[in-house]
């Protein structure tokens, strides 16, 4: 056991430190606050800067335009932007969940074709996977594909798909057997989303955005080679972008936290309460150190993870757990910081009277999301107890 | 970075496991729970064969001069085990507490045979009040004697020493001093025995100022949770092995998701608790600037969850959860009394409070 970083590790950080002071755009805190339509092609240059400094996809291979980056460097490089309040990337998908997944299954043609543009953010990528009865039972879906003369003409409805909008290609999961068991049935198509018969769809949430899409696909045609990995293997394929989701990408988040956490104590210590400061209220304190506390856990859980799984190469029983403690950490979060804010909680941003432009009511209602996005905390629970603790399937 | 352990840990951590199967089997543990003292001289002398007793010690005191990590997987292990006896008071909290506050002469006469497994040894700190609060003693030494009464003194009757903290240093008192009494107070923990203990004019040794405890008390606070870390994982494993094989409407209960999600949230209360465990050991090893805030957290934290594994675990088991034969109770008894041993959660979170709602920067303090 040691915590220290290593000099490797340090080196790696210094270097990339050093580039985002010199790289990072100034004029960011004026973008963030606009629609994403509009800062989009702000992400994309900023993405572009990225790549030519080699820092676009630290965790790929050298070879396909990464470092080669070990699963620690990777959380360093994801705290090094946090820390530095760098913006996103735009082609966040086709970086952390497609390209490697294009790198695993592809062909040396599809992966000349894709992954160049990947990195550069001349192509956007989104993901085909969600449908409308198709959620936690992902392997249900029904969009079809048939195969008719070197194509497969493809029908049905996705959704929840982030980045539709702005989308040049999609990951899509389609069934290509329908007498097969669901599992066996499926496969991935590597979807161009200007073709005729795609109709993106806004679908707003609950936080009045509309981070994600409804796509519409009405006899599109596919040629064959664009299936990734083997036809009807398309599950083992939707698996592999589907572990992507739990990457180092955490550790953005858990530098997030930290931060916000800590704004939280800032705010107790100037917020009025009984007479005295917040920060002085015997339950509120109690509830901002037990906040602290669990902020801490998740970053240690996480480091545990990926010590695990640089050394053993599988991840270890820790990372299960990461979903299910970071989200419902956050609603945690979130609602400590409506209590600690009062009625000034609720206001939403543009209000002048809003505390931090308003992110406290949105983090409330964007948290809400948190347990259900990226696998609900029931299906983490089932993952939990049928593939870590051995017990019987319940479904 | 690696926050895993190495291969002489691995060794260490796994004999141990093995140690403890064999030599303090739950058989054993139901027998000496049944005893006044919950003490076995037999298997105290096999803790000491294994160096166990010594175990973070210097070598220049017939220690083995491991680190806290080290200690933690011992611990872990032996919360696991459910081990009855003083191995905790004596090694944990008696030899720290020497290791940190006495002479180098006293080190000779105390700590070597503590180290050696020749005595035993408890640490008296609770007075009436039932306060972790220095400030809240009032037992005071004058003239080489001490007047009053301690509390909740673990294993007291089988200690040759007890070490008291009083408002004016750290004292060492002989078991067989004149004018001091031992009587057993009715605990929920049947494994770990609880004392009081009244001093007459009874003489003692003064080994060092009460500044000097924070280091020990801190290592004692990191072992005791990692103890309820063994204990945690012990509860998952009865309770999934449980979960497997009753049958209920036909079918293994474990199939059933709110059995599944029940086990699923003692995974992650025990994995939770053992990283803050890991870690707060890996920061007072080293010294790091946030370790009292580790300890803090890793207390804090242990507390809780180990209360709601076991609330957990029992009711999976439904009524055979409830019944004496089942060991559930005996774990869910540790946790309890583990629970406040060296501060609740709620002292913790107020600890936390102070190193980071009230400073402006994390933590400086050095442990």
């Amino acid at each position: 056991m040691d915590l220290n970083l290593t000099p490797e590790e340090v080196a790696f950080r210094n270097e990339f430190r050093t580039w985002l002071e010199a790289n990072v755009p100034k004029d960011w805190a004026e973008w963030r606050e606009r629609p994403l339509e509009e800062s989009f092609p702000y992400l994309r240059a900023w993405q572009r800067k990225l790549h030519e400094g080699g820092w676009a996809a630290v965790s790929w291979p050298k070879e396909y335009g990464g470092r080669g980056a070990t699963l620690m460097q990777q959380a360093i490089f994801w705290e090094e932007m946090a820390r530095r309040e760098a913006p996103p990337m735009a082609n966040a998908l086709g970086l952390g969940l497609i390209g490697p997944t294009i790198i695993t299954y592809g062909t040396g043609a599809q992966k000349k074709r894709f992954i160049p543009k990947i990195l550069s953010a001349d192509e956007i990528w989104c993901q085909g996977f969600s449908e409308p009865n198709a959620g936690s039972d992902l392997a249900s879906l029904q969009t079809e594909a048939r195969l008719a003369d070197g194509h497969y003409i493809v029908n049905g409805q996705k959704v929840w798909t982030s980045y539709g909008w702005v989308g040049d290609w999609c990951e899509l999961v389609v069934r290509t057997d329908p007498t097969a068991p669901k599992h066996k049935g499926l496969t991935v198509l590597l979807v161009d989303m200007k073709s005729s018969g795609v109709e993106v769809r806004p679908l707003r949430q609950m936080t009045g955005e509309s981070e994600f899409n409804e796509i519409f696909f009405r006899d599109v045609r596919v040629p064959a080679e664009n299936v990734l990995g083997k036809v009807n293997d398309g599950w083992n394929v939707a698996v592999s972008t589907l572990m992507h989701e739990r990457g180092a990408y955490g550790a953005r988040l858990i530098l997030i936290f930290k931060r916000n956490i800590n704004r939280l104590i800032e705010l107790s210590r100037v917020t009025e309460r009984n007479g005295r400061p917040a920060s002085q209220d015997p339950v509120l304190r109690q509830r901002l150190a037990q906040c602290y506390a669990e902020v801490e856990i998740m970053r240690l859980n996480q480091l545990r993870a990926f010590s695990r799984v640089t050394a053993t190469g599988a991840p270890g029983p820790e990372g299960s757990i990461q979903k299910l403690f970071w989200s419902e950490l956050n609603q945690r979060l979130q609602q400590l910081a409506q209590e600690l804010l009062g009625p000034y909680g609720q206001l939403l941003g543009g209000d002048p009277r809003a505390i931090d432009k308003g992110i406290w009511s949105y983090g409330y209602l964007r948290s809400r999301g948190n347990t259900i996005e990226a696998g609900t905390s029931e299906v983490q629970r089932n993952i939990i107890g049928h593939f870590v603790l051995g017990l019987p399937r319940s479904y | 970075m690696q926050f895993g352990l190495n291969e002489s840990q691995e060794f260490l951590r796994d004999g141990a496991r093995k140690f403890f199967a064999g030599e303090c089997p739950i058989t054993q543990v139901r027998r000496l729970m049944e005893t006044d003292t919950a003490f076995d001289a037999n298997l105290w002398a096999k803790l000491a064969e294994q160096g166990y007793t010594g175990i973070i010690f210097p070598e220049d005191f017939g220690g083995v001069g491991l680190g806290i990590v080290e200690l933690i997987l011992l611990m872990e292990e032996a919360g696991r085990a459910l081990l009855p006896g003083p191995f905790f008071s004596t090694v944990v909290m008696a030899g720290s507490l020497l290791d940190a506050t006495a002479t180098k002469e006293q080190k000779r006469k105390y700590l070597e045979p503590l180290c050696r497994g020749e005595v035993r040894a408890s640490v008296a700190f609770f007075e009436a009040e039932g306060s972790w609060d220095l400030a809240d003693l009032r037992l005071t030494e004058v003239n080489g004697r001490l007047q009053g009464e301690k509390l909740f003194v673990p294993d007291a009757a089988v200690a040759d020493w007890i070490l008291v903290v009083a408002r004016n240093g750290v004292f060492l008192v002989d078991a067989k001093a004149p004018g001091m009494r031992v009587e057993p107070l009715n605990g929920m923990d049947l494994t770990r025995k609880l004392y009081s203990l009244q001093f007459d004019n009874s003489p003692a040794e003064k080994l060092g100022e009460t500044t000097g405890l924070s280091r020990p008390r801190a290592i004692a606070t990191t072992a005791l949770a990692a103890e309820m870390v063994g204990g945690m994982q012990r509860t998952l494993d009865i309770t999934v092995e449980y979960a497997k094989t009753r049958k209920q409407f036909g079918k293994p209960i474990g199939s059933f998701q709110a059995v599944q999600h029940q086990c699923a949230d003692i995974y992650l209360e025990t994995e939770s608790a053992r990283s803050a465990v890991y870690y707060a050991a890996w920061a007072l090893e080293h010294h790091a600037p946030d370790a009292a805030a580790a300890v803090s957290i890793a207390k804090l934290y242990a507390s809780d969850a180990s209360r709601t594994v076991g609330n957990r675990g029992i009711q999976v088991h439904g009524g055979m959860g409830f019944t004496w034969e089942n060991d559930l109770h005996l774990y869910y008894r540790r946790a309890k009394a583990s629970e406040t041993m060296f501060g609740d959660a709620t002292f913790h979170r107020e600890q936390l409070a102070r190193l980071t709602v009230d400073v402006e920067a994390v933590s400086v303090e050095r442990v």
